[in-house]
């Protein structure tokens, strides 16, 4: 054989491996949306990919067994305040430190580092009496303060000031000459030179906070206040056991955006994803 | 003091005890100050006070916070059989975890790292679940992973296996959760392996090829020493990243069967805010803290030996 039929071989082998490799990161995918459709006799009957009755009712039943709608918009609502918080505060902090000498700057990078070691889990006990003695148990407030500021808001300010300090400076130097103030060259010559980086922190943020859940579950107790992860975990009949269909139709309409939109913007989404490189 | 600038604007601008240099130290201070603010309300308060509330007996009973020093790090970890129990099984989670994980993402990466037809697909189906909430990928999980009917014994019975009752046995649970925990995360250090594989200068890889090297010598000897760094950084994030598995856990099995998948995280959750054991969960938070500390300054201290 010569070496290019060697080549063929080889690369047919691992293409088929890889397709086998991905049956169990597609399939749960397909048989999430297929099951939505099913009733419940059906569900349990012998499987198959397609439903024998597509049952459109359940992506109705979804609305009417809980909020469902208002459930949704909270979570893109929080998700969308989160991000904005979070690419301000950041961008600001990561400027400062990234081209601003001050006092302290030094204790204060040691200080935001040692956040970047301490899971949530660690604080959210203290965090917890702080909601409740502020009187905001029940609301969204801890689920967009807590993320803003926790673990996730100070990675995203040491990506800024990362990509700060990779832009070249003249510009700023140019910007500074004709009299704009410091605030002025951030928000005017900075800002517009980091959008690769501000997108980056946009999508990994945004992303953080639709699927966070530990808050939502200890902050959060009326069903109008709920987050989508938080309602899809509630699809139970009255002994607590799971309504299938209804659960895996309100999971379907949950994730199926969201995977649609990765499929158009995957490539940056995953290069966002490879730049913070701390997450999981 | 700046003598530089010409005294009129700054008669005219700014307060004159304001120099130059003081300006630009409050501005940046303006600047970092929402983090900073928003960090010691958030972080470093409840870090302090997780500290005292460790220290404290504070649960449903007595309703509020007595001091008892280090009882409950006596308690946790010489009486309390259940936390050993726990500590084990985040073990066990974490040695299945970590290298199943490590060594489908090198394997996936050394295959999607240079361009092919389906390239595209392949990295973006892997992907995939890891922009998915962990809670949609573990509903979806157990419901594939049924006693009964479930679809993954079904097909099993089509073959004819007879699958096990995967999420009521403790330990065909535990495996459950740590396969579908790798199917969920394996993508991102799946990327992570790509981007440092693609800094890789193709010339050495082709320069050992000349010298007759084979594909695994190429590896063993040229591509691997090169990824190190990345894998040591893979290895810490990912084992502090198994320690701090929730919502998987809390959906697909609740920390049960028989406390067979009660892992850490979950622990100082039902403690804390099930059971109201404030000063035993913050006990726990401690432990947790520690671990996560000990394995971020071990990186720290293996990378500087490393560049020394």
């Amino acid at each position: 054989m010569t070496r290019r039929q060697i080549d063929i071989i080889y690369r047919t082998c691992w293409t088929l491996a890889l397709l086998i490799v991905a049956i169990p990161f597609v399939f749960p995918f397909l048989w999430m949306v297929s099951a939505g459709f099913k009733s419940t006799t059906e569900i349990f009957g012998t499987p198959s990919l397609l439903p024998r009755v597509w049952r459109y009712e359940n992506f109705i039943e979804v609305f009417t067994y809980q909020p469902f709608a208002r459930q949704y918009f909270n979570s893109l609502y929080i998700a969308i305040a989160v991000t904005v918080l979070t690419l301000i505060i950041s961008s600001l902090a990561g400027y400062a430190l990234a081209r601003m000498r001050f006092a302290g700057a030094g204790l204060l990078m040691l200080f935001l580092v040692s956040a970047l070691m301490v899971p949530e889990e660690v604080t959210i006990i203290p965090n917890f009496f702080l909601i409740r003695s502020l009187g905001l148990i029940d609301t969204h407030w801890p689920l967009i303060l807590l993320p803003t500021f926790g673990p996730h808001g100070v990675m995203a300010t040491f990506l800024m000031r990362q990509y700060f300090l990779a832009l070249p400076r003249e510009l700023e130097d140019a910007g500074r000459m004709d009299g704009l103030s410091r605030i002025g060259i951030w928000w005017r010559i900075a800002l517009p030179m980091s959008r690769p980086a501000l997108a980056a922190v946009a999508i990994i943020t945004f992303l953080f906070s639709w699927n966070l859940f530990l808050e939502p579950l200890i902050f959060l107790s009326s069903l109008e206040m709920f987050t989508l992860p938080l309602a899809l975990s509630n699809f139970n009949d009255s002994y607590g056991l799971p309504l299938w269909n209804l659960q895996l139709a309100a999971t379907t309409l949950a994730v199926l955006p969201i995977l649609i939109v990765y499929l158009i913007a995957q490539r940056q989404i995953t290069e966002s994803f490879a730049l913070s490189g701390v997450k999981g | 003091m700046d003598l530089s600038r010409p005294e009129t604007t700054a008669r005219n601008d700014r307060a004159p005890w304001l120099t130059l240099k003081t300006r630009e130290m409050l501005e940046a201070w303006l600047f970092v100050s929402p983090t900073v603010i928003g960090f010691l309300i958030f972080f470093l308060g409840p870090l302090v006070a997780v500290v005292y509330f460790s220290m404290t007996e504070w649960n449903l009973l007595s309703q509020k916070a007595t001091f008892v020093g280090l009882d409950n790090f006596n308690d946790t970890l010489f009486k309390n059989p259940d936390f050993w129990h726990v500590v084990r099984n985040s073990v066990v989670f974490a040695i299945g975890l970590v290298p199943l994980n490590m060594a489908l993402a090198l394997t996936l990466a050394l295959a999607l790292s240079r361009p092919f037809f389906g390239v595209v697909f392949f990295r973006t189906v892997f992907f995939a679940p890891v922009i998915t909430s962990a809670i949609a990928w573990a509903i979806v999980w157990k419901f594939l992973l049924q006693g009964e009917g479930g679809v993954i014994n079904q097909m099993l019975a089509l073959v004819g296996i007879t699958g096990p009752n995967w999420l009521r046995e403790p330990n065909w649970a535990m495996a459950a959760v740590i396969v579908t925990r790798v199917i969920k995360m394996v993508g991102l250090n799946m990327i992570l392996y790509i981007a440092a594989l693609q800094a890789v200068p193709r010339d050495y890889e082709e320069a050992a090829r000349l010298e007759g090297a084979s594909r695994w010598q190429v590896f063993t000897m040229v591509i691997w020493p090169l990824l190190a760094p990345t894998t040591l950084v893979i290895l810490v994030i990912t084992t502090i990243g198994s320690f701090k598995v929730f919502d998987h856990i809390y959906q697909m099995t609740g920390g049960g069967p028989e406390n067979g998948t009660l892992v850490l995280a979950f622990y100082i959750y039902q403690q804390g805010f099930k059971f109201f054991n404030v000063g035993y969960a913050a006990a726990l938070a401690m432990i947790m803290f520690v671990i996560v500390m000990a394995l971020t300054l071990i990186q720290v201290w293996i990378r500087r030996r490393g560049t020394q």
